[in-house]
């Protein structure tokens, strides 16, 4: 038999590896070798009595099998319905039955419960407000994905990012040269329009550190320039640390505890070195998520808390409108109707539902809710790493019947959505089901929104 | 036979019920681990009773929390099956009498017929929850034998008590059944599903605490919308 060259218990720890699996076009070669991979039961019994404590526990056993949690689930009604996507299945055939047999599993179970656990389950946690019991569902997938990925059973693209954490602390091949390049690339590609603007880089001291998501640097290098436009006309002392920029974490989706915390530690690292008040985390909910909720966790922080305190950008934006120091032009307010998309990972599981309505209240006219909203909105199929996972595509398009109809019933054109995950997976909802929509982030809207102070304003000719 | 099982065994019974529930949830909140589970238990715990307190709360109250309303036929069942199994069995005046006797003391009672009422509807809704369970698609394919032999050792107390009540065919044989099925029914409810019954207030209270201190607690503006 071939030993396994890409799919090994052992996580990508250097670039010539890395690049070596980013060949295996889609995997192919990866997901073959998956299937003669050896699951090591004992390793993964150690797994289980080291970290499998009584809450996991608890759960699974208590579990009255109500089938309470069906309705709740995106993915169960997307799927008209189909039994096998009930939440408690999902996890009681997966975990439980790891759980069960103390990790005594073979090889088929372990690529069933991967499929379950990646590309049946965003982990949006809504299931956990619909049980009798609070059983968190998502909480477990988490758990399972764990498992799955000390084991090596974890989708080509998870494995890949968790690398990319590892060796670049990015969740793409973004380096620090890159990162600081991109940034003043960005001033000279607006200075002819905005001659003041500046992206001041490891300024020690300021009242905000603003963080990012690599794919702005890698992709969408506007949305950097976007943000340091808006921090200047809103007068902010502000910057961006040269090393820990980087708040997402594709570990934390493909279930590596490790490089979750890795890469947590290089923004509070930063923290520790420039000093800020706060931190800013652009728009993006798993971002906000893994930096801001678990990872102080993941770094030991006796507080649960980051070292400094750290704001969502949507909070950012409400306090900016609120204090005035971002003015909406009231004839530039969006007039057409407009919905808000709730990201499940700032929302439900930060808290912030107030906030996206505050700064509606602000720019729209015709602000129309989806049903339901806040606390239980729906996933837009998208999170949980589910976006990036070309295997599991069909299953992402299709959970994404309920956010379509959602939308649909607003009858708005426009969705706003502050968080990348949400923002890709509704363009791809657009590309898939053509509904006639557009999508957005908050910064392009408020920099047409906004009233640009005389000293910002371009020169005139 | 009578004597044995009101005597020896139903001390063992109690025994068992009673340390049981206090041993295994000892065992779930020394089993609580704030690195693991990622909650700080022990900071800002202020944050997350006050949620815990909410998240046991509306999950008491019926059509409170939107899972309750978004479900009315499983919600009506649910609280009818539990109300009428608690209240029928604490408030009996037969169960009350054996209590003033043996200890000096009851609870307060309801009239038969109204605790006659009670038994039938724990025996209804249990059945329509048996039903669930062979006709909802989402409810079968979770379905073990074991959900139904706990439903039905949880109301074989119940049937058996009502068919010794109205003195139906044997009423000793009745009488002994009801004891000795109420008696099991004590012994496995801290060894299996049934422990629900305490742990309940305990995983309903973590997940409180975890959204209370963790997942947004401290910036939410009214509490979880449970």
């Amino acid at each position: 038999m071939d030993k396994n060259i890409f799919c090994t218990p052992n996580p990508v720890n250097d670039k010539e590896a890395l690049d070596a699996l980013l060949r295996d076009k889609r995997g192919q070669q990866y997901y073959d070798e998956m299937k003669r991979l050896k699951v090591d039961t004992a390793a993964l019994q150690k797994l289980l009595n080291d970290t499998c404590r009584s809450r996991i526990r608890t759960w699974l056993e208590i579990c009255a099998h109500c089938g309470m949690c069906a309705d709740a689930c995106a993915f169960y009604l997307s799927n008209d319905k189909n039994p096998e996507q009930v939440p408690s299945y999902k996890i009681q055939s997966t975990l439980g039955e790891i759980v069960r047999q103390k990790g005594n599993v073979d090889n088929a179970f372990m690529r069933y419960a991967m499929d379950v656990a990646w590309g049946k389950c965003t982990c949006c946690n809504r299931c956990s407000l619909y049980c009798p019991f609070g059983i968190d569902m998502g909480v477990l997938m988490s758990y399972l994905r764990g498992l799955l990925f000390s084991q090596g059973f974890v989708p080509w693209e998870m494995k890949i990012g968790s690398g990319m954490h590892r060796i670049f602390r990015a969740q793409m091949d973004v380096t620090v040269e890159d990162w600081v390049d991109t940034c003043e690339w960005m001033i000279e590609e607006y200075e002819d329009e905005w001659p003041n603007l500046k992206i001041p880089v490891d300024k020690k001291n300021a009242d905000i550190m603003y963080t990012v998501n690599a794919r702005e640097a890698k992709h969408y290098p506007d949305d950097i320039a976007e943000a340091a436009l808006l921090f200047s006309i809103a007068g902010e002392n502000w910057t961006v640390p040269s090393e820990g920029w980087e708040e997402t974490s594709l570990a934390m989706f493909a279930g590596d505890w490790e490089g979750a915390q890795l890469q947590v530690k290089s923004v509070y690292d930063a923290m520790d070195r420039l000093k800020p008040k706060r931190m800013v985390v652009t728009e993006c909910g798993h971002a906000y998520r893994a930096t801001v909720i678990e990872g102080p966790y993941w770094a030991g922080l006796k507080s649960g808390k980051t070292p400094v305190t750290t704001l969502h950008y949507v909070e950012w934006v409400a306090e900016a409108l609120r204090s005035g120091r971002l003015k909406i032009d009231p004839a530039k307010k969006i007039k057409e109707p407009v919905t808000y998309h709730d990201s499940c990972n700032y929302i439900r599981n930060g808290g912030l539902s107030h906030i996206g309505r505050e700064i509606m209240s602000y720019i729209a006219e015709d602000f129309r809710e989806m049903t339901p909203n806040g606390d239980h909105n729906f996933c837009c199929g998208g999170g949980g790493g589910l976006n990036g996972i070309g295997k599991y595509r069909q299953e992402r398009n299709t959970g994404q019947k309920v956010k379509r109809d959602q939308i649909l019933a607003t009858g708005a054109k426009l969705v706003i959505t502050p968080c990348h995950n949400c923002w890709d997976a509704i363009r791809d909802l657009e590309e898939t089901y053509k509904i006639g929509i557009r999508w957005s982030f908050l910064k392009p809207l408020l920099l047409d929104m906004v009233i640009v102070p005389e000293h910002m304003k371009p020169k005139e000719e | 036979m009578y004597n044995l099982l009101t005597g020896p065994l139903a001390w063992i019974s109690f025994l068992i019920f009673f340390i049981g529930i206090l041993i295994r949830s000892s065992l779930y909140i020394k089993g609580l681990d704030s690195n693991i589970d990622r909650v700080t238990y022990r900071v800002n715990t202020l944050f997350g009773i006050k949620e815990a307190v909410r998240s046991i709360f509306f999950w008491l109250i019926p059509f409170s929390t939107r899972g309750w309303r978004t479900q009315p036929v499983m919600t009506l069942l649910f609280f009818i099956f539990h109300i009428s199994l608690l209240a029928s069995t604490l408030f009996l005046k037969a169960h009350n009498m054996i209590l003033q006797e043996r200890w000096g003391f009851c609870i307060i009672t309801i009239p038969n017929v109204v605790s006659d009422y009670l038994t039938i509807a724990v025996i209804v809704t249990a059945s329509i929850l048996i039903i669930r369970r062979i006709k909802l698609p989402q409810v079968k394919i979770l379905t073990k034998r074991s959900d139904y032999l706990i439903l039905i050792i949880s109301i074989a107390p119940f049937l058996t008590g009502f068919l010794a009540f109205h003195q139906f065919g044997h009423y000793t044989f009745w009488m002994l059944t009801h004891i000795i099925s109420g008696e099991l029914l004590l012994i496995v409810i801290p060894f299996t599903k049934l422990s629900h019954s305490f742990l309940f207030f305990l995983t309903r209270a973590q997940l409180g605490m975890d959204y209370g201190i963790k997942r947004g607690g401290m910036k939410r503006q009214k509490g979880m919308a449970w």
